[in-house]
Parts: structure tokens; C-alpha cells; sequence
């Protein structure tokens, strides 16, 4: 067979032509004949019974596709993993964001004026915002005690180990919730048509589950729902679960007016009522020995999910679980829960959990450095898992990691201990302005335990007529290259060229249900599936002798010609399995969480003004292993966008909340880091074979999200010398307990001083 | 707004747009973005944001870089307009966006046209410019999936090469 060496090249992005000359065709791009634009009538109260709804007399209503919860032909539910979340308000509203009726019209120039003439008369009912209030459970607003979900992961006696320890340290750290802001706002088209049923195609990273939400919603069977992705114009997890919801909508107006409906978002509307990142708070309580070694601790990590369920058990689940990142605990508990607020549901974004509850735990490691009178690369030096030890879920670790050897490479890479000198004495002289900053982590890949099994993703590999081959699957293509990799991955197994591979759009018509685009498992978990079902193709042909076993693309092709026109449709389908050593006990939570993880160092270095507080990042290096990289340039591309995505959440990107309502839902006051804002991020890859990825690769989407923040701050600790604990860390913050410090200096020296007078 | 008092607020203009003139009915409160994609179907400008802060609806107006979702369509009338899709010729902009495609500067794709036109834009006024001038210059043109890096390097590859000269 030849042999291609086409994985671990940068072969040009398959779709990119399309990018770079405007036409690509994203879901706005596309107009049907006939088409309406669809709007919505939200809430813009946190909670309250509904009284009446008016219609304003302003407007010739009779123009208009009014569409209410009345309309629904099935459950008036977003079907996710509780159908908890109405599609329609009915009665009650329990965010400001909630949708309430919906509209259409030839003209969308006309839609805001008709959504702001509709007025809704509440009685309104005590609302909640905030973790803490939500925990006192003074007002009961989801089930019986506003809990989502909780997760209990126990190891060793946690109990019994607190009287062996020299030092307990605690701390307490919280994060923000932050918008994804991808540049495509959130849109989808729906057609309806009685015989056809409903179409709709989207900006989405998860075809089957609008399709499994508008068969329930709309009582149509399988074949009568088909979901086509468009072009998406970044995703982050803002397109993962939210365009169910609006499919729904455009599903429903489409239904009632026999027109296809549009519906596309504002920037507005889309910040404030999609998702956004959970914010957190941690609790650490770590028992340490004199010598830095953690002995146990407890670990209590609380999310807010807003108003209703969706995805915060999941969300909830990945973030305890990296609670403990990438040390060793010989005890531990962690308790882990999702609590219900008045607020928009919050939802998948890149990391998932994890950068909440490892911007804690890398905080934690600085503050616990601190106490035992070690520096912050001792600290994490002595407790770093390593081969053969077992993580807080007690899965032992088989790959040959070397943490204390990426952690030696990123502290070269980025001069660390040459700076961390120098900055220490310019600080001295000119009051704190440098800093350098550490963080070490990592991220599993694919679905959490038993997730990928429950999942059971299926793709297919087509050989066709023309004799190309063609890849089947409901993976997404929303910038981070699913379609170049897979087949990249295919044209490697089957010894073509890049060229000679195709994949088909995702249509839920046309490919199986591969899962959904998430949790950094295309290129781990469905690249390897591709691979399988590609070796299926091969052994077909060499079974029916149409090649042997070494070919030339061009034999391969005209086998493969060879083959349709004898027998017809040619297709190859590979199901996941579980590896066998992938054991999960999910009532003790328990076993494998992932199948294989990333490892990574990222060093930070920063610089205070001393003047406007604000902080420039200088350096930064991102040290990562992520076993077999397939695509150089793609895989650098992911990092830094992370990275850059994680500074913003670290320095830059701050909601700001009103009763529930994000108030600045703008470009112009939510911002995030631009060109003229950033160093030059220095990406570097170590390889370590993996066994479960196509090709040895693990997964990387989400990885370079978990680092930056904890490592950006501990650089401004370090800088400063005030121990910050909380994302998003603006100037005024920096500000505020800068002047504190000094009130109190100025406080401590004049008692000092009196003391000494008094001698 | 009545059906007939939304007729009688169009208003006509003329433009050329890539090269080709043209002249046609729109809305007096359309905006030059409007113009482009729904009453002239070129799709390669996006929106982004509607407010002139993203930068994907960057279009050269008589040879200025403008976001066309602050231009009233009124002031665009007589002008000359390039998008994404007038940079075919270009050779300059091709060797562009070759750059953009072998750098990994476009992920999402969705900046990517207002991204070009504005690295095509400071390249014919300043062809050699410094990283640092790249990264201010494209400043105004916000990218979610890159982190600007790689989009950077594209646009200082085609400087270094002389490609826009």
C-alpha cells in the first residue's frame, strides 16, 4: 500500500476557498422563495405568573404570523436531557430572556416595532441571581431545593488525613460567566411541508439533537424531521445546545404560516438570551505536608445554571472532575453541584467546566506554595501525577507522561527563572509592575464515563460512482477543520490523496449519527471510527479482488468504480465500542473519566500599569502534549484562538447583570481581545503516542481554554502581590485592592511607628 | 408603517459596485450592507455586529475602508464600492488570500472577507508594514476563532514577499 504521509502535514483546509473569497454560505446567505423573517416576544421579567398579553393597536396585526404555546403540536419542551425548558412560556416565565410568542413577516424591517407593541401584564414573584442566594433556598424556584444535579467523587479518608497535615490551606475562587461570542450570530431557516415534513438548516454544532428536539416538540417521526448545518461561523459550545431552541421557533412559525421562516439573531439578542459560560465558585481545603506534598483535601465546586437544567449536569460533571487537574491526590472529596437562578440558562462553552475548576485549583497551588514557603514550580513539581498513580476518579494513568519534564520545557521556553529573578528586584524598585505566572493542566477527551458508550456514534464511508471516496458523519465543521482532518484521516488509512476524499455536508437525511460536535471528540473518538469504516471500504475491495495489497490511488479509484456499478451502493459503517479498559461506575463516580487526556505548562508573563491598572500580557507560552498532532497548522490555530479566548475570560470579557438581564450585550461594551491586544503566543507540542485516538491523536479543542486565566493571574500576583482570586480580573479590581493595601500599609506603619515610639 | 407609505420611502441610488454600475431602489434608512447582500446578493460581506464594531462588513468605499453597517445606503449614492467579490482580479488580494489559506489564517470563515479586505486595503497603502503596524491596522477587524496570530503572519508573508507592490 503506499504510503501518503498525509496526517501530520498542513494540507490546505478543504472548505477554505470557500472562506477566503466570500462563498462560503452561511445560514443568512441563503433566502427561499416566499420567505418570512420570524421574531421573538421575550420576558423581560425574572419570574413571574403571566396575566394577560396585549397587542398593541398600532400595528395591522392581520399581516402577521403570530405563533404561542398553543400552537406547539407536541410537548412544549426543548428536549435535551430533561425536557425542564419550555420552547413557549406558558403561564410563567422564570428568566427575562424567555421567550414568550413569536412573530413573522415579509418585511423584517417591520418585526421590532410588532415585538415591542406587544405588552405582557405580570404578576411578578421574588427572583434569585446569585449562587449564595440560590443555596439559602428562601425562594424554591426549580424542584424541590434548586439543585440541577450534585456529584459526589470520593478517594482514600479524606477524614481521617487532616491530623497527619502541617499546613491546611483554604481558599475560595469564583469565575464569571462569559458569551462565546463567535462572529455569526446564532440563525436558522425552517420549511415546512406536509408530505416532507420539516426542514431546517442552521448555524449549529449539533444536528441530531434539533432533530431529536423537533420531533418531540412538533409529534413529526424521524424521517419527517431532517436538520442541514450551513456554514457556521464559530460555535465555542454557544452552537451546541441553544439552536434547538430557535429552530423550534422558526420550526413552528413555518408550520403555522405554510412559508419558510428565518429567523436570525442581533448581536443583542444573541449575547443575552444563548448561553453562556457557567459561573463558579470553589471551595479548597488542602492538607499539606511540611515538605509541599498534597495529602488530601476537599474540593466544593458550585455552578450556576441558571433557570433551567440543560446542559449543567454534564457542564457539572467535567468540572469536578478536573477539579483535582493534573496531581496526585491520595484523598480526596470532591462534592460537586448545579443550582438553579432567575438567569438565562447557561451552557457549553469550550472547556466546559473545566476552566472554572482549574482556574481554581491553579490558583490554589500558588496560594498553597505560598504557605508552605516553596515556589510555585516546587509545588506543582512535588504533586504531579505520574505514570501508574491514579486521579481523583481513580483511574490509573497507563501513558508514559513526564509532567515534571513539559513543566521543565515551558520554564525554558519562556525564560521563567531568568525573569522570575529579574522581575523581583525591578519590582522592589519601582512597586510591583512584572510578573510571570504558571499554569499546569489538562483536559480529557471525548464524552465523560460511560458518556461515548451511551453515545454509540455510528459513520459511514462511501465509495462512489466517480470512484471517490466519500465520509458520513454529523461532526460539524465551525472553524477548527473536522472536515480537512477526517479526511486527512481517511486518505492516510486508505493510501490516497487528500483530494481523492470527500465528506458530505451534515444532513441528517444523508449521514448517521456520529454525536455531537463537543468535548474535543471529533478528531479523538470519530476520526478513529472514519479510519475503521475506511479499512472497510479496503477490505471489501480486496475481498472482491478488485485491488491487492499495494495500490496506486488511481487502482483504488477504479475499483471502487468498478465495484458500485456491479453491486450498487458501496457504504461502510463503524459503531463505537468501548475499549475495555475504559471502566466508569457512574453511581460512585468512578473509574475512566476519559480515555485519554491532554497535559499542558502555559507560562504567562504580564505587565501592570501602574497608572491605568489595566494589564498587557508580554509572553506567553502554551506547552502542550496532545499525542499525535494531525495537522500542524490547524492545531496551532486551535491553541492560540484558546488561549486567546481564555485571556479574554481572564482580563477582558466581564457581563454585566441587571435582575437576570445582560445589560451590555455589545461589541462595544463586552470586549474581547483584539489584534493590537496580544504578544505573540509561542505554541509548542510534545508527542506521546495514544492508543485510542486515529493515529495516536488525542483531543485539543478545548485544552488551550483551562490554562491562561489561572496563569495570567498568577503572573499578576506575582507582579503585585495581592492575592486575586476571581475572573474576569478587570483594572478597577486591581485598583481597588491595590488602594486597600496601601490604606492598610499606611494604617499598619503609623501603629508601627507608635510602637516604636513608645520604646 | 402602511404598505404604501414603506413604498414611498424607497428612494433611488446609483453605485458601482466591482466595476459594474448600478442603480436601484432601496429603503431611505438602508444601510450600504443592506444594499450589498439583499438587494445585490453579495453574500461575501457579514454581519457581524450592526454597529461597527467587528469589522465583517468591511467594504472599500472610493477607496476607504468603511463598515458598510454604519454607511447609509443615501451616502454610498455615485460612489465606488469594492467587496470580497471585486477582489478576484486583484493580484495583490489573491496573494492574499493564497497567504490566508497556507497560514491557517481563516477558521470559521466568517471574518475572513472583511479581514482581507482590510489587510488588502493597508497593504496598497503601505506594503512593507511592521508586525506591529499589522496588528494596529487590522485592529479594527475582530476574529473569535484565530487569536490573530496566524491571520498576522499571513498578511506580514505577502508584505515580506513583495507580492503587494
Amino acid at each position: 500500500m503506499n504510503h501518503s504521509n498525509i496526517v501530520g502535514t498542513s494540507v490546505p483546509r478543504l472548505e477554505g476557498r470557500d472562506k477566503i473569497s466570500g462563498q462560503a454560505r452561511y445560514v443568512d446567505d441563503m433566502e427561499l422563495p416566499g420567505m418570512l423573517y420570524g421574531a421573538t416576544v421575550r420576558s423581560r421579567i425574572a419570574r413571574a405568573k403571566i396575566k394577560q398579553i396585549s397587542f398593541g393597536s398600532e400595528i395591522n396585526w392581520q399581516e402577521f404570523v403570530i405563533v404561542g404555546p398553543s400552537d406547539i403540536p407536541g410537548t412544549n419542551c426543548i428536549a435535551l436531557i430533561d425536557d425542564d425548558q419550555p420552547c413557549l412560556a406558558d403561564g410563567v416565565v422564570n428568566h427575562p430572556e424567555e421567550p414568550l410568542l413569536l412573530l413573522a413577516h415579509p418585511d423584517r424591517h417591520l418585526l421590532p416595532k410588532a415585538v415591542e407593541a406587544i405588552s405582557v401584564e405580570y404578576d411578578s414573584l421574588p427572583a434569585i441571581f446569585k449562587i449564595e442566594e440560590s443555596e439559602t433556598l428562601a425562594q424554591v424556584i426549580w424542584g424541590a431545593d434548586n439543585t440541577f444535579k450534585t456529584h459526589l467523587i470520593e478517594k482514600g479518608d479524606v477524614d481521617a488525613m487532616w491530623q497527619n497535615a502541617d499546613y491546611i490551606v483554604e481558599g475560595e475562587y469564583t469565575t464569571g460567566a462569559q458569551e462565546q461570542l463567535y462572529i455569526e450570530n446564532n440563525g436558522m431557516i425552517a420549511q415546512f411541508d406536509a408530505e416532507k415534513g420539516i426542514t431546517v438548516w442552521g448555524s449549529l454544532q449539533c444536528p441530531y439533537y434539533i432533530h431529536k428536539a423537533l420531533m418531540k416538540l412538533c409529534a413529526l417521526p424521524a424521517d419527517k424531521v431532517r436538520v442541514v448545518q450551513m456554514e457556521t461561523g464559530g460555535a465555542f459550545g454557544g452552537k451546541e445546545e441553544y439552536p434547538s431552541m430557535i429552530a423550534a421557533h422558526a420550526a413552528l412559525l413555518a408550520m403555522k404560516s405554510g412559508k419558510p421562516v428565518k429567523i436570525i439573531y442581533d448581536r443583542m439578542e444573541d449575547m443575552a438570551a444563548t448561553t453562556k459560560r457557567h459561573p463558579s465558585r470553589t471551595r479548597h481545603r488542602t492538607a499539606v505536608s511540611k515538605d509541599g506534598k498534597i495529602l488530601g483535601g476537599e474540593i466544593e465546586f458550585t455552578i450556576d445554571g441558571g433557570a433551567y437544567k440543560t446542559l449543567s449536569p454534564v457542564v457539572l460533571s467535567r468540572g469536578a472532575i478536573h477539579a483535582g487537574g493534573a496531581y496526585y491526590w491520595p484523598n480526596v472529596r470532591i462534592r460537586a453541584k448545579a443550582v438553579a437562578t432567575n438567569m438565562p440558562p447557561h451552557g457549553a462553552f469550550r472547556g466546559f467546566g473545566a476552566p472554572q475548576s482549574l482556574f481554581a485549583l491553579e490558583r490554589h497551588m500558588d496560594r498553597i506554595a505560598d504557605v508552605v514557603g516553596i515556589s510555585a514550580v516546587e509545588i506543582r513539581r512535588r504533586n504531579f501525577l505520574t505514570t501508574g498513580q491514579t486521579t481523583t476518579t481513580q483511574q490509573m494513568i497507563r501513558e508514559k507522561i513526564d509532567l515534571n519534564k513539559l513543566l521543565d520545557r515551558a520554564l525554558e521556553l519562556s525564560g521563567y527563572h531568568l525573569k522570575k529573578e529579574n522581575f523581583a528586584v525591578e519590582n522592589r524598585q519601582n512597586g510591583g509592575k512584572k510578573g510571570i505566572g504558571i499554569a499546569a493542566f489538562l483536559h480529557g477527551a471525548g464524552f465523560t464515563g460511560s458518556g461515548e458508550r451511551y453515545l454509540g456514534s455510528a459513520v459511514g464511508i462511501e465509495g462512489c460512482a466517480d470512484g471517490k471516496v466519500r465520509i458520513l458523519v454529523s461532526s460539524t465543521e465551525f472553524g477548527q477543520g473536522t472536515k480537512t482532518v477526517l479526511c486527512q484521516i481517511v486518505a492516510e488509512t486508505l493510501g490516497l490523496r487528500y483530494e481523492d476524499v470527500e465528506i458530505a455536508q451534515p444532513d441528517t437525511d444523508q449521514v448517521p449519527n456520529s454525536g455531537p460536535t463537543v468535548a474535543s471528540r471529533t478528531v479523538m473518538v470519530v476520526g478513529k471510527l472514519v479510519q475503521s469504516a475506511a479499512i472497510g471500504i479496503r477490505e471489501t475491495l480486496k475481498a472482491t479482488g478488485k485491488i491487492g495489497d499495494s495500490y496506486a490511488a488511481e487502482d483504488f479509484r477504479r475499483a471502487c468504480q468498478a465495484y458500485v456499478l456491479e453491486h450498487g451502493k458501496f457504504q461502510s459503517i463503524a459503531k463505537y465500542e468501548q475499549p475495555d479498559e475504559v471502566v466508569w461506575d457512574e453511581e460512585k463516580y468512578r473509574g475512566s473519566a476519559y480515555a485519554a487526556y491532554a497535559w499542558a505548562v502555559y507560562v504567562a508573563e504580564v505587565t501592570v500599569d501602574p497608572v491605568t491598572y489595566s494589564v498587557s500580557v508580554d509572553d506567553f507560552v502554551a506547552l502542550q502534549e496532545v499525542g499525535k498532532v494531525l495537522h500542524p497548522e490547524l492545531a496551532k490555530g486551535q491553541i492560540i484562538g484558546g488561549v486567546v479566548q481564555g485571556i479574554g475570560f481572564a482580563l477582558y470579557e466581564k457581563v454585566i447583570w441587571e435582575n437576570g438581564r445582560m445589560l451590555n450585550g455589545q461589541m462595544t461594551n463586552y470586549i474581547i481581545p483584539t489584534s493590537a491586544d496580544l504578544p505573540s503566543i509561542r505554541v509548542h507540542f510534545e508527542e506521546l503516542g495514544n492508543i485510542h485516538g486515529a493515529y495516536g491523536a488525542k483531543g485539543i479543542g478545548e485544552l488551550p481554554m483551562d490554562g491562561p486565566a489561572p496563569a495570567v493571574v498568577n503572573a499578576i500576583v506575582d507582579a503585585v502581590g495581592v492575592p486575586f482570586n476571581s475572573v474576569p480580573l478587570m483594572p478597577e479590581d486591581i485598583f481597588d485592592s491595590l488602594e486597600d493595601r496601601a490604606a492598610r500599609d499606611l494604617h499598619s506603619s503609623a501603629r508601627g511607628q507608635g510602637a516604636q515610639e513608645k520604646r | 408603517m402602511s404598505e404604501s407609505s414603506r413604498r414611498a420611502a424607497k428612494c433611488e441610488i446609483s453605485l458601482s459596485v466591482n466595476g459594474r454600475v448600478t442603480t436601484l431602489q432601496v429603503h431611505a434608512m438602508a444601510r450600504l450592507l443592506d444594499v450589498l447582500r439583499h438587494g445585490l446578493g453579495l453574500t461575501g460581506t457579514k454581519e457581524g455586529c450592526g454597529e461597527g464594531e467587528c469589522g465583517s462588513c468591511s467594504v472599500l468605499l472610493d477607496g476607504v475602508l468603511v463598515n458598510s453597517c454604519l454607511i447609509p445606503a443615501l451616502q454610498a449614492n455615485g460612489a465606488n464600492i469594492v467587496t470580497i467579490e471585486g477582489l478576484t482580479g486583484e493580484s495583490s488580494a489573491q496573494s492574499l488570500q493564497r497567504a490566508f489559506l497556507e497560514c491557517g489564517a481563516a477558521q470559521c470563515g466568517i471574518c475572513t472577507p472583511g479581514m482581507i479586505l482590510a489587510a488588502f486595503h493597508l497593504l496598497s497603502k503601505k506594503p512593507q508594514p511592521s508586525l506591529e503596524e499589522i496588528r494596529e491596522r487590522l485592529a479594527g477587524n475582530l476574529c473569535r476563532c484565530t487569536g490573530y496570530m496566524q491571520i498576522v503572519e499571513a498578511v506580514a508573508e505577502v508584505a515580506r514577499s513583495g507580492a503587494a507592490r
